[in-house]
């Protein structure tokens, strides 16, 4: 765990820095596999980079209206770089309208956009998982195995790494094939999202299921389990229809190549 | 029905395996460690420590269960430090007749007594300054950078840990009435 990154008399919050350069990494490789994706990287960026700031003003500004007297009687606070006065929800639900309004007044066609997105969501999610690590966040229960590592008095499922490993694989199994190969990812236009999105609730399911921090309803049961049961449940029903819809789409394609030499 | 069946056989194959493992991995009794284990980390005990004052009065962090607490590690050369500590005392006056708690733990071992209790009277901090003479208490909870801030609740527990500073006085009367909030 390395919470603190000391440097000089600057204080550097390890999570929070692995967290903007896994951001960088993110759009960096989203930009490069933009047209593999028949998407523009020039609007894929300028999308992203509007909903981050917006996300972050409008994270802001939740907290704001939520503890509002608080901010009466300190206005200077408005302005604190204190990232504990954000609130991620509401920034979250800013950024993502932002988005929404940006896409549409460029009109960006949703699917292309949303697959080539997903790289960047799934770098982001190997950041996440290794900005836990640094912070000793989303800790794991207590385990006799062998790989179990010693944090806050026990020794725990390193649930961190799984995390880490786990995205590693679906940023993998995502990846497009390079341009020129022999199956082109528009057949399956937002495939690459729904792939994302079942694949990352699947690996919370199960992850979630090691944690030592869950937050769980009477039964034991862990409510984000539940969330990514759903989540998975509709990726699939989504990925399911899309393939129904590619089958369909190649069927009278071939019946319209069969049929062509008999009108001739 | 035959047909629907046949056509999302393997993602209803995967989502009863993942209700399975629902089940399989409901938390048990005692499964989440909150609140029993000391630790410097949120969800935590906030790890116990007796030690004295700038008067020489001891002061016992669990003798204060019930009462919500910020621990306050800091020294009299850190910026940041300093720059908080005025606010601290504003939200200590209003909320202490509420039991809010505000030990500010001198890191001494990096320090000097003399100079921790000149700040002290020079900015007319009201709250307990206690002295980490040997350290004990920054290694107990693993203090990386000053000052370092932990918001613990009437139970104990740490609910909030702010690296850094200097923090906001909106930030500072937040945390605590939230902390005043919870039901003894």
């Amino acid at each position: 765990m390395l919470p603190v990154l000391q440097i000089g008399p600057f204080a550097l919050q390890t999570p929070g820095l692995v967290l903007l350069l896994g951001l960088w990494l993110g759009l960096t490789l989203a930009e490069r596999l933009a047209p593999r994706f028949q998407s523009d990287a020039n609007a894929l960026y300028n999308l992203s980079f509007t909903a981050l700031v917006a996300g972050v003003l409008g994270a802001r500004l939740s907290y704001i209206i939520q503890y509002i007297d608080a901010f009466i009687s300190s206005p200077i606070s408005l302005i604190s770089l204190n990232p504990a006065l954000l609130d991620p929800i509401g920034g979250a639900a800013i950024g993502i309208i932002a988005a929404v309004v940006y896409a549409n007044r460029v009109q960006l066609p949703l699917w292309p956009t949303l697959d080539a997105l997903a790289p960047l969501l799934a770098v982001l999610s190997i950041a996440l998982g290794l900005s836990h690590f640094a912070s000793g966040d989303a800790f794991g229960m207590q385990t006799n195995l062998p790989w179990g590592i010693d944090l806050w008095g026990l020794k725990r499922h390193p649930t961190q790494i799984y995390e880490v490993i786990l995205a590693s694989l679906i940023l993998w199994a995502i990846l497009p094939p390079k341009e020129g190969a022999s199956k082109p990812t528009s057949e399956l236009v937002g495939g690459t999202f729904w792939r994302f999105l079942a694949l990352s609730a699947g690996a919370r399911l199960f992850i979630e299921g090691l944690r030592g921090d869950s937050i769980t309803l009477d039964n034991g049961i862990r409510t984000a389990q539940i969330i990514a049961w759903a989540v998975l449940a509709i990726s699939l029903w989504m990925l399911n229809r899309r393939k129904s819809k590619k089958n369909n789409v190649s069927h009278a394609n071939a019946l319209h190549t069969d049929g062509e030499p008999r009108i001739r | 029905m035959n047909t629907i069946l046949e056509k999302y056989r393997i993602p209803i194959y995967i989502l009863i395996l993942g209700a399975a493992w629902i089940w399989f991995s409901a938390a048990p009794a005692g499964s989440t460690t909150s609140g029993e284990i000391p630790a410097p980390q949120e969800g935590f005990l906030a790890p116990d420590f007796t030690l004295q004052n700038v008067a020489g009065e001891t002061i016992t962090l669990s003798e204060l269960r019930g009462q919500p607490v910020l621990i306050n590690l800091w020294a009299s050369w850190c910026g940041p430090c300093r720059a908080e500590m005025p606010a601290m005392q504003r939200i200590y006056e209003s909320y202490q007749e509420q039991g809010f708690v505000i030990l500010a733990v001198n890191a001494t071992n990096q320090d000097s007594p003399n100079s921790a209790a000149a700040f002290a009277v020079e900015h007319s901090l009201t709250f307990p300054i206690l002295l980490d003479v040997d350290g004990a208490v920054s290694g107990l909870y693993r203090l990386r950078s000053l000052p370092t801030s932990f918001f613990v609740n009437r139970e104990g527990i740490i609910e909030e840990i702010v690296i850094g500073g200097p923090m906001s006085e909106a930030l500072l009367q937040t945390r605590v009435e939230n902390l005043l909030e919870e039901a003894p």
